[in-house]
């Protein structure tokens, strides 16, 4: 399959080892990988923060460098969210019958959904000896309704050991603008977060997206709280050596 | 508690308070550690109570009759609105149309003071918080007796309600023991601060009022159109004193709460206690129609409020927040509501409702009211459990961007709208955006001590107050895509 790669621009700049292991992983299962070049932010920001008029513009440049892709995949929960369900929102609040029809052009895939549903894996035979927790991210919980899938796709890496985190589906408080309109409601939000990754024990905590890490590292990082995060992507990457 | 400046007669406002942002409000809230306890602990049980009964198997089904019974009342909601008066003047009720909170005040005003009362017993009612009418009825010298206990509570400790249902979430056995020693004629000294025995001193005290009462004012959850007849839900059975004793009933109501048909009531009424307190029903349903001769109250008033209802019903987005029963649902699993309470949201609608209600209603000029949108991550916990299927963060979003239009209005734009328009800009052309990437990168390094940033400048500062931020790697994705073989 030819899957087209939309990297966020957050992950573009900040985290671009979640974009290599993405490609890694697709190549390593026989899929041709590209990256439109002309892609840059998907709009998410300008949209939920309320600069509509900004979030259509930047909609469409990124319909137009994806259009004709086979499928777009991208380790962004939430900008998976944007360009599904936000686009059709957005192009109507901008009165655009060109970028709804655009935007439903488009086969958008976050990629557990992409890696369970459309090429049917969960064995990726990856290797990661070290306990880990998952964090289900809003977006991808509730909107996108991964459900299990991120899961399925843990339990199948050899050596890893999966501990479930206390009151998992509570929001980290990240929530994009809100981490720094309403920082201190944020952070006493992430305060909580802290505490049940550290209760777990574990020395990893991953998920779909890394807005939402960025926030609970953040938060662990200022607190020497000695966990790593790490996008679900970078886990299932690991091979070990050979 | 209430100022007593006014001149019988006249309906003066009660001088409203300068509300503040709710990031500042919610500083204040996130300091109180007896009310993170409160919050936590009453926001925790709600929910338990919710789980604990199973939800009936055809859930689903009924959200989605609730939504569409909710809706048809609204798209119709003039022609349901001339239907319920002709039905309450033909059983004998008065109805009077208050367009706004001043208006309303007038009308209630007028309607006591024709009695000769100098006291009203008030069973629960947002729309008299709504238009402030405690305040307006003690600047006319009337007395008005809050008969839910909660309510009693709220009025005790002089401040505003916390929650939708249980207005004192807020406090706990220990403060409203203390209140009622302090506000509650004969209550004794030696008052355990357990729920049953505060619950019997209210009950001493509400007792003696129902009997002197003459006037009552109510709320109501429905107001049914083919019947005239208006529905109030509550759990102490106070409001149903309030609702046969007294000679004059009013009962204030916002002009959505109509639905069109009595048949409707079989979906909404098992909707409501459900996601209100995961029951099955109500302890207490009480429903009436005009006046009955010989029994109950000689005379009732239905006050219907518009008070910015008509302009929300004109947004095609907005208007979803009309259906809203006021069940709470979307408080108790709300996370931001959990640690700031109820007060960071202004007074009167708190929670993810109040955040997508008040600015509707209000508008968005004023600080305190356009930072309401931005009161909540979008997590969709709240949407997942409304009852009528509110899609929140849709209507949060797109009050957010109202209030950003109206920003783009003022002659002087703000710093985050440039900041924005300048990073849409950017990111409207790869090459730009990769060329500001490269200089983002290279000064956010820079910054960086150790592989993380500890502190940034500006609007971005308010992330490194609490968070780190690692240093962004040398090279981007885009560059090593390039270079890769
Ligand atoms: S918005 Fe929905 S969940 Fe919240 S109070 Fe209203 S009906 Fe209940």
């Amino acid at each position: 399959m030819r899957v087209a790669l939309f990297v966020a621009c957050f992950d573009d700049a900040m985290f671009p080892a979640t974009g290599k292991a993405v490609t890694s992983l697709l190549e390593r299962l026989g899929h041709e990988v590209s990256y439109p070049p002309g892609q840059t932010c998907c709009g998410q920001v300008h949209w939920t923060t309320g600069y509509h008029r900004e979030a259509a513009a930047l909609a469409r440049g990124f319909t137009g460098a994806f259009e004709g892709s086979e499928a777009v995949v991208t380790a962004s929960a939430s900008c998976a969210v944007a360009v599904r369900d936000a686009y059709p929102r957005i192009a109507r609040s901008a009165r655009d019958p060109g970028l709804a029809r655009a935007a439903e052009g488009l086969a958008v895939y976050e990629l557990t959904e992409f890696l369970v549903d459309v090429l049917g894996v969960t064995d990726l035979g990856a290797y990661f000896p070290h306990r880990v927790t998952y964090h289900p991210t809003c977006q991808s919980l509730r909107t996108l309704g991964v459900a299990d899938r991120p899961l399925r796709l843990l339990r199948a890496v050899r050596g890893l050991e999966l501990v479930e985190l206390p009151a998992a589906e509570e929001c980290c408080g990240f929530g994009g603008a809100f981490a720094m309109k309403n920082a201190d409601v944020s952070v006493a939000m992430v305060a909580d977060k802290v505490r049940h990754v550290r209760d777990t024990g574990a020395d990893v905590v991953c998920a779909a997206d890394n807005s939402c890490l960025a926030h609970i590292g953040g938060a662990l990082s200022r607190l020497r709280g000695g966990v790593r995060v790490m996008h679900l992507a970078e886990i299932l990457a690991e091979t070990g050596p050979v | 508690m209430t100022a007593s400046s006014g001149t019988a007669g006249e309906a003066r406002a009660p001088v409203p308070l300068p509300t503040p942002k709710f990031a500042t409000a919610a500083r204040a809230a996130l300091a109180d550690t007896r009310l993170r306890r409160n919050l936590r602990g009453a926001t925790a049980s709600l929910r338990e109570r919710a789980g604990a009964s199973p939800e009936p198997g055809d859930w689903e089904e009924l959200r989605e009759a609730g939504r569409a019974i909710r809706d048809d009342a609204l798209l119709n909601l003039d022609a349901h609105l001339e239907e319920l008066e002709r039905a309450v003047t033909e059983a004998g009720g008065t109805v009077h149309w208050a367009a706004d909170a001043a208006e309303a005040r007038r009308i209630v005003l007028a309607l006591v003071q024709a009695t000769g009362a100098r006291e009203v017993v008030k069973a629960r009612s947002l729309v008299a918080r709504e238009i402030g009418l405690n305040g307006a009825l003690a600047a006319a010298g009337i007395t008005a007796r809050e008969t839910a206990l909660a309510d009693l509570v709220v009025q005790l400790g002089g401040d505003e309600p916390s929650h939708l249902l249980s207005p004192a979430a807020h406090r706990d056995g220990a403060q409203i023991r203390e209140l009622f020693l302090r506000g509650l004629l004969g209550a004794p000294p030696d008052l355990p601060d357990e729920p049953a025995a505060l619950v019997g001193a209210a009950r001493a005290h509400l007792r003696e009022g129902f009997l002197a009462a003459r006037v009552a004012i109510t709320g109501a959850n429905f107001l049914v159109a083919e019947t005239g007849t208006a529905v109030l839900l509550e759990s102490e059975g106070n409001a149903r004193m309030c609702l046969t004793l007294p000679d004059t009933l009013i009962t204030l109501a916002g002009i959505e709460k109509v639905v069109p048909a009595w048949a409707d009531l079989e979906v909404l009424l098992q909707l409501l206690p459900r996601s209100a307190a995961g029951e099955a029903m109500t302890p207490y349903v009480s429903s009436w129609t005009g006046v009955t001769p010989g029994d109950g109250p000689r005379a009732f008033h239905l006050v219907l409020l518009d008070n910015g209802r008509t302009r929300a019903l004109a947004d095609e987005v907005g208007r979803a927040a009309l259906r809203c029963v006021r069940c709470s649902a979307c408080l108790n699993v709300c996370p931001v509501y959990e640690r700031t309470g109820g007060h960071a949201y202004g007074p009167v609608y708190p929670g993810p409702i109040g955040a997508i209600l008040t600015p509707q209603m209000r508008g968005v000029e004023s600080a305190a009211d356009a930072s309401l949108p931005y009161a909540s991550t979008l997590c969709g916990a709240c949407a997942d459990v409304c009852p009528v299927k509110i899609d929140i963060p849709e209507v949060l979003v797109h009050l957010r961007g109202r209030v950003v239009e109206s920003r783009r209005r003022r002659p002087v734009p703000t710093p985050e709208l440039l900041m924005m328009r300048g990073l849409a800009w950017t990111m409207g052309d790869a090459r730009r955006y990769e060329a500001a990437l490269r200089r983002g990168t290279r000064w956010a390094r820079l910054l960086s001590r150790g592989g993380r940033i500890r502190r940034l400048p500006g609007l971005l500062g308010k992330w490194t107050e609490a968070r780190d931020l690692p240093a962004p790697p040398a090279e981007s994705f885009r560059a090593w895509w390039r270079r890769r073989p």
